[in-house]
C-alpha cells in the first residue's frame, strides 16, 4: 500500500469484505459517536466503546493489563487473531484502541483504510446482527511504555527542545482561539499549545474518501514541518485520540523509530497549575 | 442492507465549516455532520427523506456550534 513502512498495519476495505469471517480474524468498529455502530456495522464485526472499555473509567488512564485482558477475552480474541479496526472520524478511536493492544504487545492488529466513512460511500453491506463470540482467555504481555508519553517528558522535550512535539488539533486550538473542537464543551483552563510545539492537525493525513495519504506525501508533509526523524516525537492533542492516529502515521505508515503518543494532551497541559502556554497561529499560518 | 446515495458536502454553520453527509439505509434517511478541521462527530439523525435528515442534522450542528466561544488570543 503506497510504499509505506509497514504496510501490513492497514488492510482496505475490499480485503475487509473478504476476510471479515475468517475464523481468525476479529473485526471491531471503535466510534467517537457510539451509535453508529447499532445503525449498521460491517458484517461480524463487534464494537467496543471508547469511553467504557478503552479507558479506565475511574482513574484517568488507559486500560490497566488486566482491563485489556478481559476485553480482549470476552471479544474472543486470542494473541494469534488478525484484529481490524476501524471507524468513524477516519479512525479516530480506532487509531486509539489500535495504540493500546500495541502497547501491551497484541501482534497482529491493523486498521481498515478509511474506516467506516469509506465503507458507507461505497455502498458495501452493513448488518444490525451483534455476533456472539466464544471467550478466550487472553494473556497480554507487560505494556510497552516506549510508545507512550507522560507529562514528565513531555516538560522536558518543551524545555530542552529534545523531541519534536506535534500538536495535532485545528490551528483554531493551537492557537489559543477555541478551547475545544467546534460544538464540544471546553475542557481545559487555558487555550493555547506546548511552548516548542508545531501545528500539524491530524486530518492532513487523510485523503477526502478518509483514507491515508501516499508515503510521499506524508514525509513531505511532516518533512515540511521539521518531523523527519532526527529526533524522536511526541503527538498529542486535546483526549490523546487524535494524537493517536497521527502516532500511527509516524510509526506504522512512515516508520519513524521514537513516536510516541501523550494522551494526557490538552486537557492535562491546559489544566496544569504553572504551566506555560505559548498562544498565536503558527509560524506558516500567519498572515 | 447497504448505504446507499452516499453524499457529503461542505457547508458553513455558525460560522464554522462543517461537512454534511447522508444516505440511505432501507427506506430510512440518515445524516451525520462534523466539524470539518477537527473532524468532530456534531450530529447523527434519520429522515424519511434525505431534507429532513439532513435538516435535522445541521439545525443540531448549529446548536452546538453557536455556543463555541472564540477567545481573544
Amino acid at each position: 500500500m503506497a510504499n509505506y513502512a509497514h504496510p501490513e498495519v492497514l488492510v482496505s476495505t475490499d480485503w475487509t469484505a473478504s476476510h471479515a469471517a475468517d475464523a481468525n480474524v476479529r473485526v471491531v468498529e471503535v466510534d467517537v459517536d457510539t451509535k453508529a455502530y447499532d445503525e449498521g456495522h460491517v458484517p461480524g464485526a463487534i464494537a467496543w466503546a471508547w469511553n467504557t472499555q478503552l479507558c479506565d473509567t475511574v482513574r484517568r488512564d488507559i486500560l490497566s493489563k488486566e482491563q485489556f485482558e478481559e476485553l480482549m477475552s470476552s471479544s474472543g480474541v486470542s494473541p494469534e487473531t488478525t484484529l481490524v479496526i476501524y471507524g468513524d472520524n477516519n479512525n479516530w478511536f480506532a487509531a486509539w484502541a489500535l495504540w493500546q493492544a500495541k502497547i501491551y504487545g497484541h501482534a497482529d492488529v491493523r486498521l481498515m483504510n478509511g474506516g467506516r466513512k469509506k465503507w458507507l460511500a461505497e455502498g458495501r453491506e452493513l448488518s444490525t446482527t451483534v455476533p456472539t463470540v466464544e471467550r478466550t482467555r487472553y494473556r497480554a504481555k507487560n505494556a510497552d511504555l516506549s510508545l507512550r508519553a507522560f507529562l514528565p517528558q513531555v516538560q522536558q522535550a518543551s524545555a530542552a527542545r529534545s523531541s519534536s512535539l506535534v500538536d495535532v488539533r485545528s490551528p483554531q486550538e493551537y492557537s489559543g482561539e477555541i478551547l475545544a473542537p467546534p460544538g464540544l464543551p471546553e475542557t481545559c483552563q487555558r487555550g493555547g499549545h506546548i511552548p516548542g510545539a508545531r501545528s500539524i492537525p491530524w486530518g492532513k493525513a487523510c485523503n477526502d474518501d478518509g483514507t491515508f495519504k501516499s508515503a510521499d506525501d506524508l514525509r513531505a508533509l511532516y518533512a515540511g514541518e521539521g518531523i523527519d526523524g532526527s529526533k524522536p516525537v511526541i503527538a498529542y492533542c486535546r483526549i490523546g485520540e487524535r494524537s493517536s492516529h497521527t502516532w500511527f502515521v509516524l510509526k506504522y505508515l512512515l516508520g519513524l523509530d521514537h513516536v510516541t503518543n501523550y494522551d494526557g494532551s490538552w486537557t492535562e497541559w491546559g489544566n496544569l497549575v504553572g504551566a506555560n502556554v505559548e498562544k498565536g497561529a503558527a509560524a506558516g499560518a500567519r498572515g | 442492507m447497504n448505504a446507499e446515495e452516499y453524499r457529503e458536502r461542505r457547508i458553513e454553520v455558525a460560522g464554522w465549516p462543517v461537512n454534511l453527509a447522508s444516505y440511505r439505509l432501507g427506506a430510512e434517511w440518515h445524516s451525520t455532520a462534523d466539524n470539518v478541521s477537527p473532524g468532530a462527530g456534531l450530529a447523527r439523525t434519520t429522515g424519511a427523506t434525505r431534507e429532513e435528515a439532513e435538516e435535522k442534522a445541521v439545525k443540531r450542528a448549529e446548536e452546538l456550534l453557536s455556543r463555541t466561544k472564540r477567545h481573544p488570543v
